[in-house]
């Protein structure tokens, strides 16, 4: 399969109180499309920040990220908004829905930047909210819904351009046991039957034992490759 | 349609927070109201002054007199078609406190000249008829309960002695900016009197009115005039009613400038309320401007979001204030009727209350915007949880 995702030397450093401190040095990743890949490290290890990159939210100090043949550091920061709002999918650790907006709605946010009708909108909205099996509570508010629940509406917003990847941070970070299961089952869903190239940076083996590639994360250096079967 | 929900909802978050924010926003654009009918209240006389009328007064200042023999002369002017002529009065109704305009004038000639007065033809010819006769306006009838038929003292201060006129008639104004305030009676009777207890004051005049035939000839008409009484023993300053009515306003300017910089002031309030409330706003979603970053809006869209909002908060303020303006005007002409006669909210008023309002939104989002357009988004997300 060809890669979807190629890093390449990438480094990234931050400044704190006028030093600078590096966080990834020389990393070299390949993603192939429709894989799910987990990458896992100790807290401060840089994999945030390395997801962060990928997606197009941050940029690198150096080396270069292409995702789908564009190579993203090139981007100006409007050309990476707009790459962003169709080839990227975002699920956050805290579900980050809009509070005052139902789930129908916030769903419905990222189509809002793709010039589709009303009606083509409503589509696939009740689409992805079908597939995270939420038709019945789209008119409910976040607050209104149980964190699994709010966490599917954030699976649903992601899915519902059809982006080229889905980059979760720590997507089960916040969720009870059972609810965590659901939403791990539901992205491994994703990834068999849609194909869809998910990357999610988790503290959690059993998130990981999901994945069927887990990449480790340390002192900003990434180690070897652990291909697994899905469970 | 999405977007305006999104603004609605997004104003209306913290719904304690927006309610005092428009209640103030409210209270400041009627204020600003008010304040500014005030400055068109005094300036209401210069509304309603007519282009076609000139008054004529001593050079020296209006206190002095003019010779009742300059009546014929003026009337020989080429364009005058009409002279009247009168003294202020400044007679006291049983007490200080009840001030209201009143004058001596020549009655026929002073009906004819302001036909802006409105009185009904047997009114009219009662006034005439009756020698110690005098007219009231309508709101000066009504807030001391006049009744045609009433026997009205005033007493004298520049003409002292106690006066006695019979109400013949109350006038109203044709349109909203004639002050109904006026008390006004015949010329002669003062004269007459005079003649018996002040001769050396008696056949003499505190100001003439005239009319011309055309807007157009009162520029020569006026240097006429002027020149016809040229180094007489009372040079005469004749001007445009405007010019006249200005000249009294232009006495009371640092009051007006003062009412102008206070209503400007309000309007700097609002900036400030406005603002700090899209500031809060802004703030407790930084995370949100992150996510919608994230899911690809643009920093214009942002700043699009807190513009809309803060217009939106403005807007629905102002509309309340608007609302608000013309009870409050209403009770403030009742409590002071006689001061500020002429007392509407204008239109201008209103759209200068909505202009503010659309500046004091756009100022107030200003700030907030250019925050959230700048918020890096890793460091917004950082702020969730």
């Amino acid at each position: 399969m060809p890669s979807i995702v190629e890093v390449q030397k990438v480094s990234k450093s931050y400044r704190r109180g006028g030093r600078r401190v590096p966080v990834l040095e020389d990393i070299n990743l390949d993603i192939q499309e429709g894989e799910f890949l987990a990458l896992m490290g100790p807290s401060g290890s840089g994999k945030s920040t390395l997801l962060n990159l990928i997606a197009g939210l941050d940029q690198v100090d150096g080396g270069t990220i292409r995702v789908g043949g564009v190579d993203i550091t090139a981007l100006s920061e409007t050309h990476l908004a707009a790459w962003r709002a169709t080839h990227v999918g975002f699920i956050f650790q805290f579900y980050n829905l809009i509070p005052v907006l139902t789930a129908f709605e916030n769903v419905e946010l990222p189509l809002l930047l793709t010039g589709l009708s009303r009606g083509e909108r409503r589509e696939h909205v009740e689409l992805a909210l079908r597939v995270v099996n939420l038709e019945a509570r789209m008119d409910h508010r976040p607050p209104q819904l149980s964190g699994g629940e709010q966490q599917r509406v954030a699976i649903a917003r992601a899915i519902v351009t059809d982006p080229t990847i889905l980059v979760a941070d720590e997507p089960t970070g916040d969720l009870d046991r059972v609810s965590a299961e659901e939403v791990l089952n539901l992205m491994e869903r994703l990834n068999r039957e849609s194909t869809k190239t998910i990357i999610m940076v988790t503290h959690d083996p059993r998130a990981a034992k999901k994945a069927g590639v887990t990449r480790h994360l340390d002192k900003g250096l990434l180690n070897d490759v652990h291909s697994q079967a899905p469970v | 349609m999405f977007i305006l929900k999104l603004l609605f909802k997004n104003a209306f978050r913290r719904k304690l927070r927006t309610f005092l924010t428009l209640l103030s926003i409210a209270i400041a654009i009627m204020a600003f109201g008010l304040l500014r009918t005030v400055v068109s209240a005094w300036y209401s006389g210069v509304e309603a002054s007519s282009a076609s009328r000139l008054i004529t007064r001593n050079a020296v200042s209006l206190i002095f007199p003019l010779p009742l023999a300059y009546k014929d002369r003026i009337r020989q002017v080429e364009g005058v078609t009409q002279v009247s002529y009168g003294n202020w009065f400044g007679g006291i109704y049983i007490d200080r406190k009840n001030f209201f305009p009143n004058f001596a004038v020549e009655p026929k000639t002073y009906l004819d000249l302001y036909p802006e007065l409105i009185l009904s033809p047997e009114q009219r010819r009662a006034f005439l008829r009756d020698r110690k006769g005098a007219v009231a306006g309508k709101a000066l009838a009504e807030k001391f309960k006049w009744k045609v038929g009433d026997l009205i003292p005033l007493q004298g201060t520049i003409f002292p002695g106690n006066w006695e006129f019979v109400l013949r008639g109350i006038y109203r104004g044709r349109d909203e900016n004639v002050d109904e305030t006026q008390f006004f009676f015949h010329w002669d009777y003062l004269n007459e009197t005079l003649r018996k207890t002040f001769p050396s004051r008696a056949d003499r005049v505190g100001f003439y009115m005239i009319g011309v035939d055309h807007p157009n000839n009162s520029p020569i008409v006026v240097q006429v005039i002027d020149r016809t009484f040229k180094n007489s023993l009372a040079e005469t300053l004749t001007e445009t009613e405007k010019a006249f009515t200005l000249s009294f306003i232009s006495m009371s300017e640092a009051i007006i400038v003062a009412i102008q910089i206070v209503s400007f002031v309000v309007i700097g309030i609002i900036v400030a309320v406005v603002a700090n409330t899209m500031s809060m706003a802004a703030r407790e979603r930084t995370w949100e401007y992150a996510v919608l970053k994230t899911l690809g809006f643009g920093g214009w869209h942002i700043a699009g979001l807190l513009l809309g909002e803060s217009l939106l908060i403005t807007l629905v303020g102002c509309g309340l204030g608007m609302g608000l303006t013309f009870p409050a005007a209403y009770l403030f002409r009742k409590m002071v009727p006689l001061y500020l006669p002429v007392f509407q909210v204008e239109d201008e008023t209103l759209f200068l209350g909505l202009l503010a309002s659309l500046g004091v939104g756009v100022l107030a989002s200003l700030a907030p915007a250019w925050r959230a357009i700048h918020v890096r988004i890793a460091d917004g997300l950082r702020r969730v949880g």
